[in-house]
Order: structure tokens, then sequence, then C-alpha cells
């Protein structure tokens, strides 16, 4: 959908190219994050595309035409934009201001009124905030707002430039959440940039880390940057905890289950307390077929059989399309030390600590 | 004997008609001069904004404008122009110029860089990006602009009595020479009264023409 061929940016005065030699491709529907540190040319890159910046070599192209063959700004209103600081316009109302585009485009009257109603519910804002002006919303109000404007024309192409860069952490989390659930709502073509590994790898479906003078040092999943990181510059930038980065990548799914300690309501005592020893616990779970019922402890033993048992809940239970990162959550603060996988309401066995630690070795 | 009273309402009373005209009088040279001062301006700023290197010249220029006496300024018109109506504005525009483009030009570049490149990424030209975003964005210090080089044009207009003009300005000059003091402090008070009135009818426009600058009370 998008893609950059040998691009340099040379700035007049600078020292050396902002940008060297730069080639990406992103396909159609995929959020694609650059990352890397201050000053390597993110931006520039970005601004690029929709001819902020003129590139000083190479080609760029979107959806196969060549840029330079668009008038500049034809392309700016098929390309959504939205930057840290949002630049929404501060004398019109939040309904004036995701209206731009649409305005730009020439729509009718009723036409705008109708796509600002539907993205002010896309993005999640109250109706009321129709009518307000810029300064009268909130740092996380006025972002939605930010990303309603880029999506008014329903371009096919966003760029988005350290969007959640000037709120605070607990809403930008959320609000990298509302991306992902709109992303799969709209299907968008993203390039995201970021100074952020963490949000990289929770946007990206691929990742290119840059190195100063815009260069790529990889480009790839987030997993796989995670597992095989290409050279000492993407580790060192990657940090430490790589290991419980990559958990939050990886779905239980992907990790072989175990049974864990787990008898039928049939089962004898004695059959029970082999179980927990083969796992060295001092608990079993109770399963009724294939049903998990409960779970009890080995004092709670009395007699020969389970009947007299009245088997706890499990309370600490684990998705199968959850991520490894949840389900290790999930086993420390357990008291059982491992965690039922559950595909909807189906038991389909258990993960232990022991168990995610072996995925990330192999 | 009783001495006169220092001012003399029922002359007032006497001259309403006059009054009036004069303060008509006034408040279309103030007019003019503001009308015309503010278009030369607007061209002057958008020439130092588009060419950079011109906005020095041009704020010299205007400056040594604004600090010739005005005295000075009608007395040398006078031989040129005459005591016309044109006389008086000629001072009277130029006195506007160096407030109105500094005004303008600080406007214009205080519009937040966000703003400006949000707008250019969403497709704006430079004619739409001008009109609809950075003049409207610019109006409260252009305003500002304005309020001071009124209230500077309506106690000038004053001194354009001595070329034959001046509005409430003529009972001061006519009050002085026939050392008549309820003509002096009428014209005075009139001056006084007219620049602050003026003042608050251009704080009122500022309002209306920006009301995303107001501080609204509703519940967040
Ligand atoms: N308009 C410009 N003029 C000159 N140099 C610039 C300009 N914009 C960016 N640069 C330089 O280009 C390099 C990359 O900048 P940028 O793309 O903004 O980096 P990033 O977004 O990754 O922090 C920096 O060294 C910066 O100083
Ligand atoms: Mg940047």
């Amino acid at each position: 959908m998008i893609r950059l061929e040998n691009v340099t940016k040379v700035f007049p005065g600078g020292s050396g190219p902002a940008v060297h030699q730069l080639s990406l491709d992103v396909a159609e529907g995929e959020i694609v994050v650059l990352v890397g540190p201050s000053g390597c040319g993110k931006t520039t890159t970005l601004k690029m595309i929709n001819r902020l910046v003129e590139p000083t070599s190479g080609r760029i192209t979107v959806a196969g035409e060549d840029i330079m063959a668009i008038p500049a700004h034809e392309l700016r209103r098929r390309v959504g934009y939205v930057i840290q600081q949002i630049g929404l316009f501060p004398h019109r109302t939040i309904a004036e201001n995701i209206a731009t585009v649409p305005r730009l485009l020439g729509w009718e009257r009723t036409r705008i009124d109708d796509r600002v109603g539907e993205l002010i519910r896309l993005v999640d804002l109250e109706p009321g905030m129709r009518n307000r002006y810029p300064r009268e919303l909130s740092g996380g109000q006025r972002q939605r707002a930010g990303v309603a404007r880029a999506l008014a024309a329903d371009p096919p192409v966003m760029l988005m430039d350290e969007p959640f860069g000037a709120v605070d952490p607990i809403v930008r989390g959320r609000l990298q959440d509302e991306l992902l659930d709109l992303q799969r709502r709209v299907h968008k073509t993203i390039v995201f940039v970021t100074h952020d590994i963490d949000e990289a790898i929770k946007l990206g479906d691929r990742v290119a880390i840059l190195n100063i003078g815009g260069i790529v040092e990889q480009y790839a999943p987030p997993a796989v940057i995670l597992r095989d990181p290409a050279n000492a510059f993407v580790k060192a930038f990657l940090g430490s905890h790589r290991g419980i980065k990559r958990l939050s990548l990886i779905p239980v799914g992907e990790v072989p289950l175990e049974d864990g300690p787990m008898v039928d309501r049939s089962a004898t005592a004695r059959d029970a307390r082999a179980c927990m020893d083969r796992y060295g616990v001092d608990w079993f779970g109770i399963l009724d077929g294939k049903e998990l019922v409960g779970w009890a402890w080995a004092s709670d033993l009395d007699g020969d059989s389970l009947a007299h048992i009245d088997p706890k809940p499990f309370e600490a239970r684990v998705s199968l399309d959850a991520s490894l990162r949840e389900a290790l959550d999930t086993i420390i603060t357990s008291r059982t030390r491992v965690a039922p996988v559950f595909d909807g309401g189906r038991f389909v066995g258990t993960i232990t600590a022991e168990g995610i630690s072996r995925e990330l070795a192999k | 004997m009783i001495a006169a009273p220092f001012f003399r309402w029922d002359w007032v009373f006497d001259h309403l008609g006059l009054i009036w005209e004069k303060v008509s009088e006034h408040l279309v040279l103030t007019g003019i001069a503001l009308g015309v001062g503010f278009v030369i301006s607007m061209a002057l700023a958008l020439i130092g904004l588009r060419f950079p290197r011109t906005y020095p010249p041009i704020t010299w220029l205007t400056g040594v404008l604004y600090t010739i006496p005005s005295l000075a300024l009608f007395a040398f018109l006078v031989p040129i122009t005459g005591f016309t109506v044109l006389s008086a504005e000629i001072g009277l525009v130029s006195y506007t110029l160096l407030i109105l483009i500094r005004n303008i030009v600080a406007g214009i570049q205080g519009v937040d860089p966000a703003v400006r490149e949000a707008a250019l990424g969403m497709g704006y030209g430079s004619r739409r990006l001008f009109l609809e975003i950075e003049l409207p964005l610019a109006l409260p210090v252009i305003l500002a602009g304005v309020r001071i080089a009124a209230v500077t044009t309506i106690g000038l207009v004053t001194i354009t009595a001595l070329i034959g003009q001046g509005g409430v300005g003529f009972f001061i000059l006519q009050g002085l020479n026939r050392f008549f003091n309820t003509e002096i402090v009428l014209g005075t008070a009139l001056s006084v009264i007219l620049a602050v009135a003026v003042d608050l009818v251009l704080v009122l426009v500022e309002r209306l023409l920006t009301p995303w600058t107001a501080k609204r009370t509703a519940a967040s």
C-alpha cells in the first residue's frame, strides 16, 4: 500500500542526511510502527509520505501511485495525519474540526453532519462534545477528536506521529487499546511513529527499528524482533526485560498445555494423592468427565472416595487467546500456582510457570 | 458682581446641535483613519510575512512616521494638501500603521505551529490557511492593536482642529482662543468619553468575533 524506495532526505545545513536510503513496504491493512531514538528521522520519514517534507532522492508510492505525481493538497486529503500536539483548530468546535477534510473536499452539509456523528461515536466521544471548543476538552478527549478528524474522509492510509506522546500513561494505555479496537473495525493502513518500544510492540503488526540517519536496523513482526534481535543496536534498544515483553505477544494457545493435578470425580483418594505427588502440590482439581468443577486441598481428603468433597471454584482462569503475560500474572497471584485454561467455557488443560519459561527458552 | 461659573451648562444646552455635529465629525475622521490604516497595514504586514527581509525596513519606516510630532506633521502637510480632510487623514493614518502592522504580524506569527502543520497536513492551501485558520486565530492580537490605534487616533483628531478639522477638538481650540473654560473642558471630556466608548465597543466586537476564547462555565 505504501512503498518507500531508497528514500533519502538531506536538510540544507544539516550534518549528514536525516534519512538515508530508506526502503520500506507497508502492506494494506497493517500497522507499521517506526521506532527509534530521538532525531533518528521518524518524523521526517512520515512527513515525506504526505509531502510535508519533499525527499531529496528516492521514490514513494501510495496505492501504486508515485506521490510526486499527485498534487500535494490532494494527496494530503487522502492520507489521514495525526500529530502529537494534535493541532486541533482552537476557533472551531469539535464537530467543525472533525469536518475539516470533508469540507475541503466539498461534501454536502447533511453528509458531513452524519459523518461527524458517526465518528464521534466511533472514537467514543460523548455526543455533548460536538459543540465544545478544543480547550474545553481533556487531553485524552482531544486526542480522540484528532483521530476522528484524521479519519473523517475515510482515508485508506493514516500517518500518526507520536499521537499518544502527550497524555499520561493510563490514558495512553487506553488510547492504544482503542486504536487497536478501532483498527479491527476500519482496517486502515497505518504508519505509526513512536520512541516508546513498548508502544511499538503493542501496536505494530510489524516494527521498523530506526537508527540515527534514518537507517532501518530491523523490520519484522515484534515477536520476531524480540526473539531474534538483528544486531547489538536492536538488542540495546529493546532494553532489558526482553523476555517479559515477549510474554505479551505469545498467546497461551501456542504453548503445549499440561494435564495438571486433575482427577476425575470417580477416582479414589489414593489416585488423588498419587497425582499430587507427581506434580509436587498439596491440592488437586476435580473433573466431571471433561468439565472442571473445582479444586480441593489434600487435607480435605477424608475416607476413600471424593464424593463428600465440595470443590472450590477456580478463581484463576486463563483464556486460550490470552497472552502468556496475563497467564503468568494469574499464576503468580493464584494460590494454586497453575492456571486452568479455557477455550470459551471448555477446560482444555493447565499452564504453569515452568511451561512458560520453557516456551521462552525455545 | 457674581464671578462667571467655571463650567456653563447653559452654554452646552444651547449648542447641542453643534456638539452633535462635531462628535459625528470626530467619529468619521477616526473611522476613516482606522479603516484606511488597517487596509494599508494588512498589505504591508502580508508583505513582511511573505518576505521576512522586508519586515525590518517596514517597521523602521512606520516607526519613524510614528515619532514625528503630530503638530509638525500637520504643519508640513498644509502647504501640500491644504486645510483639508485629506491632510488630516494622511497624518492620522500614518500614526496607526506601526501599531497595526506589528499586531497583525505578531498575531499571525503567534499561531500555534502545530495548528498550521495539522492544517497543511490535511490539505489546506496557503490562501485558505491564511483566511480560515491564521487570520481568525490572530484576531485577538490584531483587535488589541486596533483598540490602541483607535484610542490614539481619537486623541489625535483633536489636534487636527489646527488645520480646520478636529471634531470635538474644535471646542478646545475655540475655547483657548476665547479664554472660555466651558469649551475647553467640553472638548476634552468629549474626546475622553469617545475614546472610552469606542474602546468598549471594540471589546464587545472582539467577544462576538472570538467566541472560542470565552470561558464557559458549562460542566466538563
Ligand atoms: N526542517 C528541518 N530542517 C533541518 N533539519 C531538520 C528538520 N527537520 C528535522 N531535521 C533534522 O533531521 C533529523 C531527524 O529529525 P526527525 O525526523 O524530526 O527525528 P525524530 O522524529 O526521529 O525524532 C534531526 O537531526 C533533525 O535535527
Ligand atoms: Mg519526531
